[in-house]
């Protein structure tokens, strides 16, 4: 049938050629992502932030969704790689007028593009890109539907490892709607797969997903006990729509019993990082003491995300140029 | 036209009859089967040995895509991909363009479906005006123009009562009412099976409560009013158990299953295909096995295609965004006889479920050998596995079998007699 993630993302000599899903990645190619970002970082403290790995080369940012945030990260990694931009929001352009995606794709990579960063509303949309329309480009989830979302969720690796060293004997929860979030996904699956001995999952169950034991976490409901002695909580975002779907009460309600305050934050150890993707709802799930206290990196993760999405671009351009080279020896 | 069918192995269920033997045809009809009758003398042989000789496939759900689908699929396209599969009798659901609530559609499914004369198309027409679930279809009218039952496919009724009403409507006549349950405000926004791997993959799901609570009513509402119900498309363990505890209490109901479902379920969904969307969703392995054992078993007593062809375009883009279905009545028969590869069914035992099982269900007369019946016939080699796609016939490529190896291959397709299929 369909190629499993882990083909579709590797070359023929495992190294990541699209980046899709951490699902499948192994722990030192994941090693390696974060040792690059690592290296990386030292560029944005540089006065000249650029380096040539991508001269020449054209990066796609196309979105289906809007976004602020990421897609300005992305375009300011491509940036420092030396490559040319092309920024697209086709969220209301040409999806409205009847065009697919597969030929709003297909046009795309007729312009020669070099790498597609896509962000989709559909779970399964970038692997559908890499697998179908343009398996010679480069193909970076950007986030897709429910399912993944890679780059965040090795940016907040990053934070950890950069503040916490490594990932062996450390608490992490993750709080909040799980269920909607391709955030939790990927950070679960990274968690797991560099090491984490105890992640765990807060939220009530109406927000947790059908089947999360298969993550190997703990699964909490009350946030007064799972937050007790982490290293790490990471905070996810509350939509408002979740409260007319019949899954929460409100906001209120949800605050009371899942908020990151001071008095629950009190609860993990004392210098526990604080975490969230980002944009923040302040006073829904979180504080606004505790978003911008002492013990918050959120501001950070902006920083580092900028470092991950330069290694992520960096390894796959790499791993795209060795495949066809590979198949050029073959023919 | 008199032809002889030469030392197959004739297995009709229905009789349980299964000798290596000769059939003769004389006139669109099944003249004798072993000794040719004196002074017969055909204008045809087919030597068969080594074939089985089984009656022409039943198939309850097959859609047509005609009218008002002509990208997907026609009349003429979908009775050929159906003869390529041995299928000689089969039912189309009303959710055509216009829908089939009115006898007119009916008559124009049935005139272009002999004009083509590849197979028996048997409509089912749509027990409310537009499948909108308000107003019903005029039942008698439309029986009397064909209809051998009345559905609302997957599409919800607008309340209970109105069910109900539909349902002692029916009763009265002595219709037989088709049933897909799945509750549409519990499946609302799914796609996919919930479960391990729908939540891995983000994608919204539908829970098997969809299914079992709309079963639930359905049987109690079936009960209460005395209508011939057959269920079609169930797909959950828990349904099967629920279908099983009705037909123990002496409720006469009786239950289809996709062959589909008989072999993929929702871990193969990893790697998003979206030939692999299908509505109801595929569900778990243990669900798999359990409608695997409730065909066994005979609780399920058809397997049915569930034939659903697409242009290539409605495929052509994510999972999610992807339209349901799977074109398969050309792979029934090798569907179903993965069942007695895999050791589950004797083999006159599974074709029952493909001929005399799903007649039975709707009281249709076919899906048997006799003499002095129409001959609709399917010939296939049992031993010779084929690859799937090879030829493929429906207009709808939206198949995740295609490239893969089938156990058996249908050889010669007769519809009334006439060789309407035959390989090479």
């Amino acid at each position: 049938m369909s190629l499993t993630p882990h083909h579709l993302q590797l070359n023929q000599q495992g190294q990541l050629r699209h980046f899709l899903t951490i699902e499948g990645l192994s722990r030192e190619l994941l090693t390696e992502l974060l040792d690059t970002a690592d290296s990386f970082l030292e560029v944005g403290e540089r006065a000249v932030k650029k380096v040539p790995l991508l001269r020449g080369k054209t990066v796609c940012n196309v979105f289906f969704e809007n976004s602020t945030r990421t897609r300005t990260t992305f375009e300011l990694a491509a940036k420092r790689l030396s490559a040319d931009v092309l920024n697209l929001n086709i969220s209301t352009s040409s999806t409205s007028k009847g065009e697919t995606l597969y030929d709003t794709l297909q046009n795309l990579e007729a312009m020669a593009a070099d790498m597609f960063v896509v962000r989709h509303g559909d779970s399964g949309a970038a692997h559908f890109i890499a697998e179908r329309v343009c398996p010679d480009v480069a193909v970076i989830n950007a986030g897709d539907g429910n399912h993944a979302h890679p780059t965040q969720a090795m940016l907040d690796m990053l934070t950890i490892r950069r503040h916490r060293g490594d990932f062996e004997n450390l608490s992490v929860a993750i709080v909040g709607d799980i269920l909607h979030s391709r955030v939790a996904r990927s950070n679960m699956l990274a968690l797991k797969t560099l090491g984490c001995p105890d992640i765990r999952v807060i939220a009530p169950r109406t927000l947790l997903p059908e089947g999360i034991d298969q993550y190997g976490v703990r699964v909490f409901n009350d946030l007064r006990v799972g937050l007790r002695d982490v290293d790490v909580v990471i905070m996810l975002r509350l939509q408002k729509e979740r409260m007319q779907s019949g899954l929460l009460p409100s906001e209120s309600e949800f605050y009371k019993l899942y908020g990151l305050t001071r008095e629950t934050l009190a609860l993990a150890k004392p210098d526990a990082l604080v975490m969230h993707p980002g944009p923040i709802n302040r006073g829904v799930e979180i504080e606004s003491e505790v978003a911008d206290g002492p013990q918050s990196v959120i501001l950070k993760q902006v920083t580092y995300g900028i470092a991950v999405r330069m290694a992520v671009m960096s390894m796959a351009m790499t791993g795209q140029t060795t495949q066809r080279q590979l198949n050029q020896e073959a023919n | 036209m008199r032809l002889t069918i030469e030392g197959a192995r004739v297995i009709d269920p229905a009789s349980q009859f299964d000798e290596i033997t000769d059939l003769h045809i004389a006139a669109g009809h099944i003249l004798a089967l072993g000794a040719a009758p004196e002074g017969f003398s055909p204008n045809q042989r087919i030597d068969a040995r080594g074939l089985i000789a089984c009656p022409g496939l039943v198939d309850l759900n097959v859609s047509l895509r005609e009218p008002g689908y002509s990208r997907k699929g026609s009349i003429a396209s979908e009775t050929r991909a159906a003869a390529a599969g041995g299928v000689t009798t089969l039912c189309c659901p009303p959710d055509s363009r216009p829908v089939l609530d009115t006898p007119a559609v009916a008559e124009l499914i049935l005139d272009r479906s002999q004009a083509a004369g590849n197979a028996r198309v048997l409509p089912i027409g749509a027990l409310t005006k537009g499948l909108e679930g308000e107003q019903l279809s005029e039942l008698v009218a439309l029986r009397d123009a064909g209809c051998v039952a009345f559905t609302q496919g997957l599409r919800p009724m607008g309340s209970n009562r109105i069910l109900r009403r539909a349902l002692e409507y029916a009763a009265t006549f002595g219709l037989t009412i088709i049933f897909t349950p799945q509750d549409a405000d519990l499946a609302e926004g799914g796609m996919a099976h919930e479960g391990p791997t729908a939540s891995r993959l983000g994608l919204v799901g539908i829970p098997e409560s969809a299914e079992t609570v709309a079963l639930a009513r359905d049987l109690l509402l079936i009960e209460q009013t005395g209508v011939r119900a057959h269920f079609s498309g169930l797909t959950s363990a828990r349904a099967m158990d629920m279908l099983a505890d009705a037909q123990a209490r002496g409720l006469p109901v009786t239950a289809d299953v996709a062959a589909y479902q008989l072999l993929l379920c929702d871990e193969d969904l990893t790697g998003f295909s979206s030939q692999l969307h299908v509505m109801p969703p595929l569900r778990s392995a243990d669900d798999r096995r359990a409608l695997r054992q409730a065909v066994q078993s005979g609780v399920v007593q058809a397997i049915a295609s569930h034939h659903q062809p697409h242009e290539a375009e409605a495929k052509r883009v994510p999972f999610a965004a992807s339209a349901p279905g799977i074109s398969s009545v050309e792979i029934l028969l090798p569907l179903t006889m993965t069942l007695v590869a895999d050791g589950l069914l004797e083999m006159p035992a599974a074709l029952s479920r493909v001929t005399t099982g799903p007649a039975a269900a709707l009281g249709l007369s076919a899906g048997q050998l006799s003499l002095g019946g129409a001959a609709d016939i399917t010939l296939f080699d049992p031993a010779q596995a084929c690859e799937i796609g090879r030829n493929w016939l429906s207009r709808g490529a939206n198949c995740p079998f295609i490239g893969k190896g089938a156990p058996v291959a249908v050889t010669h397709t007769l519809y009334g007699g006439k060789l309407v299929y035959q390989t090479h």
